[in-house]
């Protein structure tokens, strides 16, 4: 019988906090996962029906910037991955500055996307648009597909570049230390996993060709 | 002891209820929030009897539409899919294993708020844009990407259910995992525990897909993209598969933690150690893992290939097993029990009574050849509304009369809680029953109107509803009653052995002064 009152020892309670933590943000990802996974579930139907269109659609994608976000993304993925360690290892202001170069790395991710988008709009490629009309019904869903996908995926880019933000807040703030790091760490794992969609999304628009 | 309606904090009254993170306020917010919303969806229920009575009397063609898709919107996505798990599941989850919270209880409030948030986008659609939406709650392309009503709001507000749905499921698992008290064992844990483990699994694991899906119908409303549009090469049924990989393992969310409030229930009123505890807890499991497979029974007739119907006919046949074995396990748990007849009791029996019904016809419909006669019939209707209303249905109605006193410190009368359940048991019956007769001789649902031959079955089907909603009024004035002026509730009215009925009626703040220390299984009644 344990008779520790009415509050758990604290170190008990950090144990248990840190492992519920990690499993919560590894549930999370699973959820995220079956998300995409409605996509990549189009994607594939779509492709094995119209194989020849998304072959012919995807040679108009720009691979030199999809090559260049894509090493730009795993770099930041690096990054942020040095930015826990040197949290662990109590050197907060190296942190601090890995992790602003993850921001730093996803935003220019996403301005590179911004110009590519615009490129394709201004060329007519959109959807529903009189140029896409004309084209194959395979082209059509190729590029369906290319804007939704990559889309949500920018959208999960943005808010990863939030959620980053608030950790190098905390992490100023001395919230974020050695001894108390899940949260960064589980923002840490989120970012792996948006990283890890690009690199799939990367070879099935790229480089399908 | 202070209980837990006790504001401790600086707030007061209501901000303190929603602010708050305690599981217990949660659960009470949670069900009083699923009891509105449910006398809503019975009300449009009645509604949608009553025209088929007289057609064009009451409704409009084109509002009968309207009034059944509003009628599932509600029932399913604000009623019977939180249901279970987000009211008593909340109150008593930390309870049942010996823990003063959930994992995350600021997460879980989370869920709530988004919970309300998405009740209110969805009921925000039916005054906004087009007007309250016509296409069925399953949002079948192309029409829901077609139709003018205001589908993109409803979506929206459902897909913000979902989120709420996903954040529960992620706290109970981890809950589950990580809170058990010293000695609860997984093989100590009440069945009703075990239950909600398995649905917080296929809440986190299904709902992903129904939000892809959703989101989808509404860029494809907004942008035409073409993925359901067979002009621009896309697949309308490839929605409805992914509209049902979510939403057939979303009928195990619903009835999972139903049968966990039986697996609860019985062994109580029968003063017996429930029969076959693994085999009861495993097969939850089982249903959870077999329920993900057997999402294209619903769509038979929707173009599929022979080798995809025998695969998912197969499969449908195969998770009728852990059913069955969990009806067995409860029969064998009454065998020689000292069974006491309760209100909750008698809601548990007619569960499996009902259930049982519902079960053994969905077996007939899971059959390709007889589903093809079948598909898209009253029959349908039918066999859904006995495995719902009258599975998850009755069994919430069983949990809220076994957990009353716990959760509100007072006593029901015990006579009017029975004649409600009995005119709530015939009503039900003669409704649904009438249900299966009209679809086997064709009556093809959501029809506004039929031949003559159908007049009797649906006069039959709506006295039958009024009956059942005199019983539902019946039982819920009986408890709005005690709830104002019942006598004080004991500790443990029912001899129940599981934790919540040592901790005092109603719980007090943090749920446990000394932290529990278990070293027995949940139903001993020696």
């Amino acid at each position: 019988m344990t008779e520790k009152g009415t509050i758990e020892s604290s170190a008990e309670e950090k144990h248990t906090g840190y492992t519920g933590a990690k499993f919560g943000m590894w549930f999370f990802l699973m959820t995220e996962l079956i998300f995409f996974g409605g996509m990549f579930l189009l994607y594939s139907v779509y492709r094995s029906k119209y194989a020849a269109d998304f072959h012919t659609a995807a040679l108009d994608e720009n691979i030199v910037i999809g090559s260049l976000n894509t090493v730009i993304l795993i770099t930041s993925s690096f990054t942020m991955a040095l930015s826990i360690s040197a949290i662990r290892k109590g050197n907060n202001l190296l942190s601090s500055w890995l992790q602003a170069g993850t921001m730093t790395m996803g935003c220019i991710f996403l301005v590179n996307k911004y110009f590519e988008w615009s490129d394709k709009i201004g060329r007519g490629i959109y959807p529903d648009s009189p140029l896409m009309m004309q084209k194959k019904k395979g082209e059509i869903l190729f590029y369906g597909l290319y804007y939704v996908m990559t889309g949500i995926h920018a959208f999960h880019v943005i808010v990863g570049i939030a959620v980053i933000g608030t950790m190098l807040f905390l992490t100023r703030s001395g919230a974020i230390d050695s001894r108390s790091f899940v949260k960064l760490e589980n923002t840490g794992l989120y970012w792996h996993f948006v990283d890890i969609v690009w690199i799939y999304l990367f070879p099935l628009f790229y480089l399908v060709t | 002891m202070n209980s837990f309606y006790a504001d401790l904090g600086p707030r007061r009254g209501f901000a303190a209820w929603m602010l708050s993170t305690d599981h217990k306020r949660l659960g009470i917010m949670y069900l009083s929030a699923l009891l509105l919303f449910f006398s809503v969806g019975v009300s449009l229920g009645v509604l949608i009897r009553l025209n088929l009575i007289s057609p064009g009397t009451f409704v409009q063609a084109h509002n009968y539409n309207r009034l059944f898709t509003i009628h599932g919107i509600i029932m399913i996505f604000l009623f019977i899919i939180p249901g279970i798990p987000v009211s008593f599941g909340n109150f008593f989850l930390p309870l049942l294993i010996g823990a003063r919270d959930v994992a995350f209880p600021r997460i879980n409030r989370l869920s709530w708020w988004l919970y309300l948030a998405g009740a209110v986008v969805v009921l925000a659609s039916l005054f906004f844009g087009g007007g309250p939406l016509d296409t069925g709650w399953t949002f079948y392309a192309p029409y829901s990407v077609q139709t003018r009503t205001n589908v993109s709001m409803a979506v929206l507000g459902v897909f913000i259910l979902g989120f709420s749905s996903i954040l529960t499921g992620l706290n109970f698992i981890t809950t589950i995992h990580r809170l058990r008290a010293p000695g609860m064992t997984w093989h100590r844990m009440p069945l009703f525990v075990w239950t909600l483990y398995a649905t917080g699994w296929v809440q986190l694991l299904a709902t992903p897909t129904i939000a892809i899906s959703l989101l989808l119908i509404i860029l494809e409303r907004f942008f035409g993209i073409g993925f359901f549009d067979p002009a621009k090469g896309g697949d309308p049924i490839l929605f409805e598969h992914m509209f049902w990989i979510y939403s057939h393992p979303a009928v195990y969310i619903m009835v999972l933690p139903a049968m966990g409030i039986i697996s609860e229930v019985v062994p109580v009123f029968s003063r017996k150690v429930i029969f076959g505890y693994s085999a009861v807890a495993y097969s939850a499991i089982a249903i959870a893992a077999v329920g993900y497979l057997v999402w294209g029974h619903h769509m038979f007739t929707s173009g599929m290939s022979d080798t995809a119907r025998v695969v998912f006919s197969f499969f449908t046949f195969l998770v009728a097993v852990p059913s069955g074995m969990k009806v067995f396990n409860w029969l064998g748990t009454l065998y020689k029990g000292s069974i006491r007849l309760d209100a909750p009791m008698l809601h548990a029996l007619s569960f499996i009574f009902l259930f049982s019904i519902g079960g053994l016809t969905g077996l007939i419909q899971s059959a390709v050849a007889t589903n093809l006669n079948l598909h898209s019939t009253y029959w349908i209707v039918a066999h859904f509304h006995y495995v719902m209303f009258g599975g998850m249905g009755f069994s919430f109605l069983a949990g809220l009369h076994y957990w009353f006193p716990k959760m509100f410190g007072r006593m029901y009368r015990e006579r009017p809680a029975k004649i409600g359940w009995l005119v709530f048991f015939i009503g039900f019956n003669v409704l649904y029953f009438s249900m299966f007769i009209l679809g086997y001789n064709g009556m093809p649902r959501r029809y506004f109107d039929y031949p003559p031959q159908y007049f009797t079955g649906q006069l039959v089907a709506t006295i039958g509803s009024w009956i059942l909603a005199a019983g539902l009024i019946i039982i819920f004035r009986n408890l709005i009653v005690a709830f104002y002026k019942g006598p004080k509730a004991p500790d443990n009215p029912w001899g129940g052995s599981t934790l919540e009925w040592q901790v005092s009626s109603p719980p007090p703040h943090e749920n446990f002064g000394k932290m529990p220390v278990i070293t027995r299984g949940p139903y001993s009644f020696e």
